[in-house]
């Protein structure tokens, strides 16, 4: 199966190499054929599941809790700046 | 003699009760075997020496000072994919860069109440993404009972750890059989709970509706200990479950007379190894003679749960995966503007088995693909659920080969990633219904890799599961089987 990947990657914002293209986009052709499989079964009065979980709807108190100490969140950012992430600039 | 590097979580904690032993002693003993061992088998990402010693001197001067744990002094190994305070946390990946983690997770905020000694990253596929622990950017982890050949993975270096005696228990994640098929390929005991039953907060999410936190130990005894101490209601977890702990050591006593044990037809696949085959049933009928009622059952969407994983994991995989853009954490590539730093960090960090699945899921959510694979998909997970409840009207536990072959060679299936995503059929299924399953050691194929049984359970059915397995190990030895490795 055939897919455009170059699409693909733009979407999940990948930047691929030309050679990882060339590598990936048949093993990816290879899988979407392998799943079509699932077209085999009628699903038409099937309803689907999210998860397999007993909940639905689980709620708490809207309480103030502890959360994490800014600092320490920033500590992991590759660039940060009164107590802000910095990122490259979006708008002229 | 036994090596204390050796010992069950049961057998320590007795000998530092009775005064035979130190939590220092452990420690010391568990980092000389990594010192001797982990050159070969690269269990470890990192650990550090000085603060496992402290933890292990804070636990003796607690027990001298009449303080008691069910982990008290216990080294516990963590899967690179759960967050310890102050300790690398990178998913086994690039673009994790030196991230430390400001916080822990519940599973590590339980083991710490329980006395554990919190030591070591383990090794792991790529943000969980695998079955073999060759997808590490740190390098492949070897198999104890023959470094040629895969340890399983995703949780390869938490089995390894475990097996190879470097450590004495060990946490892992299971999303499709991360935590039973590594265990079984390399011989100990790979617990994976009910969804809802381990709080998932600190875990790095992969595919959020079927990953789950999970235990390595070397019987289990020690699994119910584990399970015990981790499981529970969290507040910090939405999709834990208010389902009250049972007493799982308490259950493990007991026989297995009247158990009924079920055996799908489905699973008698081509590819299943003749080896494996034999130890299965032979530890099928070891449990019938120990009191279980064997029967057939039908699981009929059975081909169809791989194809189902692979389009729910991935879909949530790429909205999970996200978060890694360069913006808040890890490593950054700069680009012109924000689209293109977050592309080319992207890019830079993620390896190949990330990528094909972030581009899959990306693919089968993408707009006007969304019925046809995504939705499509959820429905058949509703069948596939549909018939383990139907067996379990019928069946208490169900058992299974854990993997269709036992470990295979390291690059044998490296270039085939459909290939491999088939060699996890057995394991695949108890994610998308919401099981609990173990696998345990029931034999070795003749070229001396191990062989393991898989037993599934209901929902919340973990003292059935860890009773019957408890009984085989009683009655059998493979779980003392230990690698030769000097």
């Amino acid at each position: 199966m055939e897919i455009d990947i170059s699409r693909l990657v733009k979407l999940a914002r990948i930047e691929l190499k030309p050679e990882e293209e060339v590598r990936l986009a048949p093993q990816l052709g290879e899988v979407l054929g392998y799943i079509d499989k699932l077209n085999e079964l009628n699903v038409d009065d099937v309803e689907p599941t999210a998860h397999a979980s007993p909940l639905s709807n689980v709620l708490r108190k809207d309480e103030l809790g502890d959360s994490l100490c800014r600092d320490d969140v920033l500590r992991n950012a590759p660039e940060s700046s009164n107590g802000l992430f910095v990122v490259p600039k979006i708008v002229e | 003699m036994t090596m204390v590097h050796s010992l069950t979580i049961n057998q320590l904690i007795e000998k530092l009760r009775g005064g035979e032993l130190t939590s220092r002693q452990i420690m010391e003993a568990c980092l000389n075997r990594i010192d001797s061992v982990d050159d070969k088998l690269n269990a470890f990402i990192s650990y550090d020496v000085e603060d496992a010693l402290a933890q292990a001197d804070i636990a003796d001067k607690a027990r001298s000072e009449g303080q008691e744990g069910p982990l008290l002094g216990v080294p516990v190994a963590i899967k690179d994919v759960i967050a310890v305070k102050n300790h690398p946390l990178n998913c086994a990946s690039k673009i994790l860069g030196n991230y430390e983690s400001p916080y822990d997770a519940t599973v590590i905020k339980k083991l710490r109440e329980a006395g554990a000694i919190i030591f070591g990253r383990v090794n792991m596929d790529e943000f969980a993404m695998g079955s073999s622990t060759e997808n590490s950017a740190f390098g492949p982890s070897r198999n104890p009972w023959d470094i040629d050949y895969i340890p399983g993975g995703s949780s390869g270096g938490s089995a390894v750890a475990v097996s190879a005696d470097e450590c004495i228990a060990s946490l892992g994640s299971d999303t499709g059989g991360s935590i039973r098929q590594p265990a079984a390929l390399c011989g100990c005991v790979g617990l994976k709970p009910t969804y809802g039953r381990v709080s998932r907060y600190g875990l790095v999410a992969f595919a959020s509706s079927l990953d789950q936190i999970g235990s390595f130990t070397k019987d289990v005894k020690d699994a119910a200990i584990m399970l015990q101490v981790i499981a529970g209601l969290d507040d910090k977890d939405s999709t834990s479950v208010p389902e009250p702990v049972p007493d799982y050591t308490a259950a493990l006593s007991g026989e297995l007379k009247g158990m009924r044990i079920g055996l799908p037809r489905e699973y008698q696949v081509d590819g299943l190894d003749t080896e494996v085959k034999a130890a299965t049933e032979s530890a099928v009928a070891k449990l019938e003679e120990l009191g279980a009622e064997v029967k057939e059952i039908s699981l009929p969407h059975t081909e169809y749960a791989i194809a189902t994983y692979y389009i729910i994991a991935t879909a949530e995989a790429s909205a999970n995966l996200a978060r890694f853009e360069g913006v808040r954490y890890g490593a950054r590539i700069y680009g012109e503007d924000p689209e293109e730093m977050n592309c080319k960090t992207r890019g830079a960090g993620f390896g190949d088995e990330v990528k094909r699945r972030i581009i899959l899921g990306t693919y089968v959510l993408s707009s006007g693909y969304y019925d046809a694979y995504y939705l499509r998909a959820q429905k058949v997970r509703t069948l596939i659920r549909q018939d383990f409840l139907e067996a379990f009207e019928h069946v208490d536990l169900i058992a299974t080969p854990t993997t269709p072959t036992p470990a295979f060679k390291i690059g044998e299936k490296a270039k085939d990633p459909l290939e491999m995503y088939l060699s996890d059929i057995f394991t695949i299924s108890c994610n998308l219904a919401g099981l609990c399953g173990v696998s345990l050691p029931c034999g070795f194929s003749e070229k001396g890799l191990p062989i393991g049984l898989q037993l599934l359970g209901r929902p919340f059915g973990e003292s059935d599961l860890l009773r019957a397995a408890h009984v085989y190990q009683e009655a059998t030895d493979w779980h003392t089987k230990r690698p030769d490795l000097d």
